[in-house]
């Protein structure tokens, strides 16, 4: 099949599956729900109990989830485009480390304990490390991809264990910060939803804007500039809307890992080397992925739940297994 | 070889070994500082001793209270401190001889996870003995090591593979982890997530004489596998050449390096970035051409010693030595970045 109609089938074919899981996530928990109750509760709402299961907790967390998952495979798709890695994510940049910090600080010293409350302390923490870290990884030449990881690694080695060293000091922090370090989208109330939800809009703007010139990024610094792609002003504007979406999406989910990683490689071996179509990709199929594995989640330890970070990491580290088994990692 | 540098050469008999002198010097300014530093650390605490009262009670010429407070309360940690360091600094030099990689490291790699795993399963399952925590992790060290292995092996083990099939392995267990302690009550996990942040808390004679004989034993296998090690820095085509029997030399040089991050995790809980640091330092110092094992294990004691002082008596609350091994490798990471990686970018 020609390259363009494959893509835009599998494209339709993403949604299709998207659309899927999204029922499924709203039918399967720790009672199944039949589809026409599921359909009732959502117009034509009554006092039935499943229907208040739905309404009040399993659409909340469906609708999390799905934005949570958009936001975290495109994050993904945008930094290994940014540092050319096809093993990184946004983890290794310290997102996850600095909102964890900045939350353990709200939690810990200033004594918040709603989830809306410390919300915003993990996207400052977020938006503070990446631009450290990309202060950091700057060099006199223009900021180097390579520099910027290692930044980000050491960055957010140091926040762990400064929050480590809060946690162990303060047992009411530490119990607090269990969950939410683990990466839920469990009992996330819409409402956490709405602030961030501009800043993801701005945020995947940017990145689709900047998804022609990492195009001729790939290709060296040295073309791209031959191709009169300004440089550090793509870098500048991809680790923007990389903060906005990874710090956002750990400040509702807290620490999602894997997620980033692996959606944008699935993407890139159907779609090619066009970054364009990478980023659409990531943002459906990443959703995909986030809901299977949450209702996994669900389902796997019934009448229990494992949280759905646990669950990706699971599923996430055979994948990465496999990947770099199978060639020298799809290159970018 | 490099004939160009002065170098001490120690006869007997027949028998002479060559040792260029600045790693030699460098090895004793290490241990006079190690020395030092042990001499701090005993003095200090909440009964506050002078040099003399420490060095009269090592050397038997105090008794009573000051001879326990030194001897049975902190000589223990002082010498688990230093033992470990070695132990994991030797450690992380192997990985990064073998890899030829800086940032291979044992915590990286999953193998820290791994036996931390284990010992988790111990105490959050069957709450078991000092002996059983001690065996769970070094099952669950070898058994991610050997997982790891054989994931990376595909007509042979390239360094890149086997660090990012680590990185992922490390990222499973440390979510296993992250699920254990979630599942436990809030006083186990606590206790769990203590240990897990490496601590030499409480550690007694008997732990460090069952460690560190652990420790000894694979040392001297370390020191009798340098050879083929080094040879295979050269490349394993080289090394093949020289007559060294490639696989089998890398397979136990694996499992020494295994086995010593084990036997300290099993004692104190994870204590990361101590095997990553120190073998750099080492070669910082001693200005060799790549990473050798004896300066690793100095800079490996004086770091461990040095960075347990530091969570006891620095913080307001005496922290783990695990946390300022942490903070303080990223920091490093940040010198490194700022000197090698700026210039050469």
């Amino acid at each position: 099949m020609p390259r363009p109609r494959r893509r835009v089938l599998g494209l339709v074919l993403a949604l299709v599956v998207l659309t899927a899981l999204l029922t499924l996530s709203v039918m399967i928990g720790s009672t199944a729900i039949a589809p026409s109750v599921v359909w009732h509760a959502l117009f034509d709402p009554s006092a039935h109990p499943d229907q208040f299961a739905i309404r009040d907790f399993r659409l909340p967390r469906t609708i999390v989830g799905l934005v949570v998952g958009a936001v975290l495979g495109l994050s993904g798709a945008l930094i290994q485009a940014l540092v050319r890695n096809p093993l990184a994510d946004p983890g290794v940049l310290g997102v996850h480390a600095g909102s964890s910090f900045a939350v353990t600080v709200a939690v810990g010293v200033l004594g918040v304990r709603e989830a809306r409350g410390y919300m915003w302390f993990a996207f400052a923490g977020a938006l503070v490390v990446t631009l450290l870290v990309l202060a950091l990884g700057s060099t006199r030449k223009g900021s180097s991809p390579v520099v910027m990881v290692l930044a980000g690694v050491c960055v957010g080695a140091v926040l762990g264990g400064a929050r480590e060293a809060i946690q162990l000091t303060d047992p009411d922090a530490f119990d607090a910060m269990r969950y939410w370090n683990a990466g839920s989208i469990t009992g996330r109330p819409l409402d956490v939803l709405w602030p961030v939800l501009p800043f993801f809009a701005v945020a995947a703007v940017l990145a689709f804007a900047v998804s022609g010139p990492l195009n001729a990024l790939a290709l060296g610094d040295e073309l791209a500039r031959a191709q009169g792609v300004r440089l550090a002003r793509t870098r500048v504007i991809a680790v923007l809307a990389l903060t906005l979406l990874a710090g956002g999406a750990t400040a509702i989910a807290g620490p999602v890992g894997f997620i980033g990683l692996m959606v944008p490689h699935v993407a890139r071996w159907i779609a090619g080397p066009d970054q364009r179509w990478i980023f659409a990709y990531s943002v459906l199929l990443a959703p995909s992925l986030l809901l299977v594995s949450d209702i996994l989640g669900r389902v796997v330890m019934r009448p229990g739940e494992i949280p759905v970070g646990i669950v990706t990491a699971f599923v996430g580290a055979p994948v990465l297994v496999v990947l770099v088994r199978r060639r020298k990692a799809s290159g970018l | 070889m490099d004939f160009g540098r002065r170098a001490l050469v120690l006869r007997r008999g027949r028998i002479a070994v060559r040792l260029p002198w600045r790693p030699v010097v460098v090895c004793a300014v290490l241990a006079a500082a190690g020395a030092g530093m042990a001499v701090l650390a005993l003095m200090t605490g909440s009964y506050a001793l002078s040099p003399g009262q420490v060095l009269s009670a090592l050397t038997g010429r105090e008794t009573g209270f000051v001879q326990e407070v030194v001897v049975e309360w902190r000589l223990p940690r002082v010498v688990a401190a230093l033992v470990f360091g070695a132990a994991l600094g030797v450690s992380g030099a192997i990985f990064q001889l073998l890899l030829r990689n800086p940032l291979a490291d044992p915590g990286i790699m999953g193998f820290t996870q791994g036996s931390y795993t284990g010992a988790l399963i111990v105490i959050l399952v069957v709450d078991g003995t000092y002996t059983q925590l001690a065996g769970g992790a070094l099952l669950g060290g070898m058994a991610t090591a050997v997982a790891v292995y054989v994931l990376a092996y595909r007509r042979g083990v390239k360094g890149f593979r086997l660090i990012v099939v680590g990185i992922a392995a490390s990222a499973m267990l440390d979510s296993l982890n992250t699920w254990l302690i979630l599942k436990a009550d809030l006083d186990q996990a606590m206790s769990a997530a203590a240990w897990g942040a490496g601590s030499l808390n409480g550690v007694s004679w008997n732990q460090v004489l069952a460690g560190g004989t652990c420790i000894a034993v694979l040392l001297l296998t370390a020191g009798a596998l340098s050879r083929p090690l080094r040879q295979m820095q050269l490349g394993d085509d080289a090394a093949a050449s020289h007559g060294i029997r490639v696989s089998p030399a890398r397979l136990g040089l694996i499992l020494v390096g295994v086995a010593l991050t084990a036997t300290v995790t099993a004692a104190s809980g994870p204590i990361l970035f101590v095997s990553l640091v120190a073998p750099q330092i080492g070669r910082r110092l001693a200005r060799s051409a790549g990473i050798t094992l004896v300066p690793a294990a100095f800079v490996g004691a004086l770091l461990c010693l040095a960075s347990d002082h530091l969570a006891q008596h620095a913080a307001p609350t005496p922290l783990p030595v695990g946390i300022v091994t942490v903070v303080l490798g990223g920091g490093y990471l940040g010198y490194l970045l700022f000197t090698e990686a700026r210039r050469r970018l």
